[in-house]
């Protein structure tokens, strides 16, 4: 025993062990993640059976959701009258949440009965008011019946596809176009502003402000115009269904997004269901407060946030690290510097949140609406949480890791390179542009590396400076200059935390905070795996560094 | 035999120490260095070093190790201000001019005295960017240009048979001793007046370490050599002069072939024969 002790080897069953717990602790952590996310889209069967509740039998029709065990005496405390020590108990989704008053319920496994999964359910995605369960009754054109019976379906979805068809137009109208004028309106507004700042009171300029905007007005009676008949259009048609307690009631197609079978769908079918729900789920906005539709909008302003932090981290960083390890002479002062800019990487996030909403946004953001800005005051336009302030709060918050691994690459580049490129009568800064800090530029990237993992998980700082719920319009759009840095945005991280515990409906929202979490991941990933390839493509570049 | 020859007004019995050895009567002098002491520090590196180099000859140092054969080398191009702590008194005069006065400009010193260091230093670039380095540095990026001068430093340097096909090619790809010639393309590429090597084949192999002696036999028509070296056999094969150091000092200097039959300091006798060093 005591050989095998000092042979070494449970030292190697020790370091193994801990690297297979990190390894487990990982690999769980992304399981279930996706296990719990990705479900969610999966086109569940639709239950409908006889439920004995407390106060009578009723039939009940919805997706199960969820199943746990739980002791009687807790159930028996809510008033539930049970039998045995421990119940099942199943969590339906109901949808039909005007006419029923939720979306959730919980039923007891054993008060079902005459479970069954009948063909004709329909399951509508709505714009308002969630999912709707029911059977398909008939298609009304103008409130009249145009089909009935089983054609119903078929005409249904025909007459869908039209609606959805029309909607998508006013979307782009309402979004688009009208958004055009109205920037147009606002830039015109802005223009005025000026002017009336500057006492100028040139009437030909105010003559051509006058005339643009009519042209402006005119174009936006005509939009108007076009989004009224769309309307009425779009409201043509409708169709009845009876929901599970037997009411009977009136949707119109313009509430709906999608309707499906998901009883007579095949295998293959409810795949390229999934597939689609996914898909949207990455492409498309959030509907509902967050809990239903996509959420691109979060991904978009993850993604560009980061960006716009690299770009601002990477070259400041640089410039310190090439400072203070190729410029200043080292002593108690840099060293001082060297462990004050360490200490910054421990400092905790939120406290730069404060920082960045009391320093960028409220004295440097107003400052600049001051200056540059002054005709839309007082509303503010840098003077306000941003992506701007977001990105640089962030960028503040990573500049230590990157100064420490531009300082180490530095470090490494060999004296011998640095002295050829002075002999052939380069000067320190040439030596430093053209050599040397191109032969660190993988340890750059190594440092933007593990800037970006930590900036776009962070949540905390950016509740304060810039991230919101639900931003009105993403950060890059066709109106000049195109990107807004002075707009809210968006970001996976807030989003989890927001459709988790800000939510109406948490229900709806757990397998959201899942799959956002899922997303986060793999943006997170994704963007990791990018700087990785650009690094290992400078690292062939710059392979130098054992040879020489 | 007091050959008290004046170049540039300088006495070079007096800087050779007078010794009987040194007959440097027929040469001109590119660098002439004047009492020279170097401190690292505390610490004296060189001690009142008084010499001149003549042009276009190869002159070579030799001597045990930290004699400051290499510091001395390097102050010819002011490599030692990269050093802290270094203070230097006394004069090097390149062309006549001291190299130490406010008015010169470091980068073009070393233009003018290129250097080429022990091991091979290439830049992780292509071969052909290695050798236009110190022309783009000189804002020379004309194609034509830099086609010419590359073609001409390798040939000049003895690559450009072996490398003409992967010009674009890593320089780290070559191998120890191509990397050097390349090394050495890229100092003569600026066309400096003086080419420091500081003992340049001592990380190659034989073949490698002949193939720079042949080229240094042909550079030193056209430029100033000064090299340091371990190995005496090279210093003898290669250079037309020589000079002998030891902890700091200059102990003697003369054309190669009499300091090492006829020396005259018992030191530099016990040095080459081995005994000590």
């Amino acid at each position: 025993m005591k050989h095998w002790w000092n042979s070494g080897e449970p030292w190697i069953w020790l370091t193994a062990a801990s690297v297979t717990v990190s390894i487990l602790a990982v690999v769980s952590l992304l399981l279930l993640i996706i296990w719990q996310g990705l479900g969610h889209f999966w086109p569940a069967s639709v239950m409908e059976a006889e439920y004995q509740d407390h106060d009578g039998k009723i039939t009940v029709l919805g997706e199960v959701r969820g199943e746990e065990v739980v002791p009687a005496s807790r159930l028996q405390e809510m008033g539930i009258v049970v039998k045995g020590d421990l119940v099942t108990r199943y969590l339906l989704k109901t949808g039909n949440r005007e006419i029923l008053g939720m979306d959730f319920r919980w039923v007891l496994a054993e008060n079902l009965q005459q479970q069954r999964y009948p063909k004709e359910v329909i399951v509508i995605e709505r714009r308002e008011w969630g999912n709707f369960y029911g059977y398909l009754q008939a298609v009304k054109e103008e409130g009249k019946v145009v089909s009935e019976g089983p054609e119903a379906w078929v005409e249904l979805q025909t007459r869908l596809d039209r609606t959805l068809t029309l909607y998508e137009e006013i979307r782009n109208i309402s979004k688009y176009d009208i958004g055009k004028v109205n920037h147009g309106l606002e830039q015109l507004r802005l223009v005025q502003r000026r002017l009336e700042l500057n006492n100028d009171t040139d009437p030909a300029k105010q003559q051509q402000l006058a005339d643009e905007r009519v042209v402006l007005q005119a174009r936006f009676e005509e939009l108007n115009q076009q989004l009224a008949n769309l309307y009425q259009a779009v409201n043509r048609d409708s169709f009845s269904a009876k929901v599970m307690d037997g009411r009977v009631v009136d949707i119109s197609l313009a509430n709906v997004v999608k309707v499906y079978r998901p009883n007579s769908l095949s295998g293959p079918e409810k795949l390229g269901f999934y597939v689609m729900k996914f898909w949207e789920f990455v492409s498309d906005e959030p509907r509902e407060a967050n809990t239903e539709g996509g959420i691109f909008p979060a991904i978009f302003g993850t993604v560009i946030m980061v960006l716009i932090m690299s770009v601002m981290v990477t070259p400041f960083g640089v410039i310190a690290a090439v400072y203070l390890h190729e410029y200043a002479k080292q002593n108690f002062l840099t060293r001082t510097i060297r462990v004050a800019v360490n200490n910054l990487a421990g400092i905790p996030s939120i406290v730069y949140g404060v920082f960045g909403l009391g320093f960028f946004v409220y004295f440097i953001g107003a400052k600049i609406d001051l200056w540059f800005f002054p005709e839309a005051l007082p509303a503010p336009t840098f003077g306000t949480p941003g992506l701007l302030w977001a990105s640089i709060t962030l960028a503040l918050l990573t500049l230590p890791v990157v100064i420490v691994s531009t300082e180490e690459g530095l470090a490494r580049i060999p004296k011998s390179i640095r002295e050829g490129s002075l002999a052939l009568g380069a000067t320190k800064a040439e030596t430093l542009w053209r050599t040397v800090i191109p032969m660190a530029s993988p340890a750059i990237m190594t440092g933007l590396i593990l800037a970006i993992a930590r900036a776009a998980g962070e949540v905390a700082p950016l509740m304060l400076v810039g991230v919101v719920k639900l931003a009105p319009a993403l950060a890059i759009d066709n109106n000049t200059p195109f990107l807004h840095l002075d707009r809210k945005f968006m970001h996976l991280g807030f989003h989890i935390y927001d459709v988790g515990f800000q939510s109406p409906n948490v229900e709806a929202g757990r397998p959201l905070v899942y799959a956002t979490a899922f997303l986060l991941v793999t943006v997170i990933v994704v963007l990791n795996l990018a700087a990785i390839w650009i690094r290992n493509q400078l690292r062939e570049k710059y392979k130098a560094l054992e040879t020489a | 035999m007091n050959n008290s020859t004046l170049t540039h007004g300088i006495d070079i019995a007096q800087l050779g120490r007078g010794e009987a050895t040194l007959c440097l009567d027929d040469e001109h002098l590119c660098i002439v260095v004047k009492n020279l002491n170097l401190y690292y520090g505390d610490k004296q590196a060189l001690k009142d070093v008084n010499m001149g180099i003549p042009s276009r000859r190869v002159t070579a140092y030799i001597g045990p190790s930290g004699c400051g054969k290499s510091t001395l080398l390097r102050c010819f191009n002011r490599m030692n201000d990269l050093t802290d702590d270094v203070h230097i008194d006394g004069e090097i005069l390149l062309d006549g001019n001291d190299i130490h006065r406010p008015s010169v400009n470091v980068a073009d010193l070393r233009r003018r005295v290129g250097m080429v260091f022990q091991k091979p230093n290439p830049f992780p670039k292509s071969v052909y960017e290695n050798v236009a380095y110190g022309l783009r540095l000189q804002g020379i990026n004309s194609r034509r240009v830099l086609d010419e001068v590359v073609e001409k430093s390798l040939k000049g340097a003895a690559l450009w048979d072996e490398v003409k096909d992967r010009l674009y090619d890593n320089a780290l790809g070559l191998s120890g001793g191509q990397q050097q010639r390349l090394v050495i393309a890229r100092a003569i590429a600026i066309e400096p007046e003086v080419l420091l090597l500081d003992e340049p084949a001592s990380a190659l192999d034989p073949i490698s370490t002949l193939k720079i002696e042949e080229l240094i036999n042909e550079l030193k028509t056209e430029y100033t050599i000064v090299i340091v070296t371990h190995n005496m056999q090279q210093a003898a094969r290669v250079s037309d002069y020589t000079a002998f150091m030891y902890l700091g000092e200059l102990i003697e200097f003369g054309d190669t072939s009499s300091l090492f039959t006829n020396p005259a300091k018992k030191q530099t006798e016990d040095y080459i024969t081995g005994r000590y060093g």
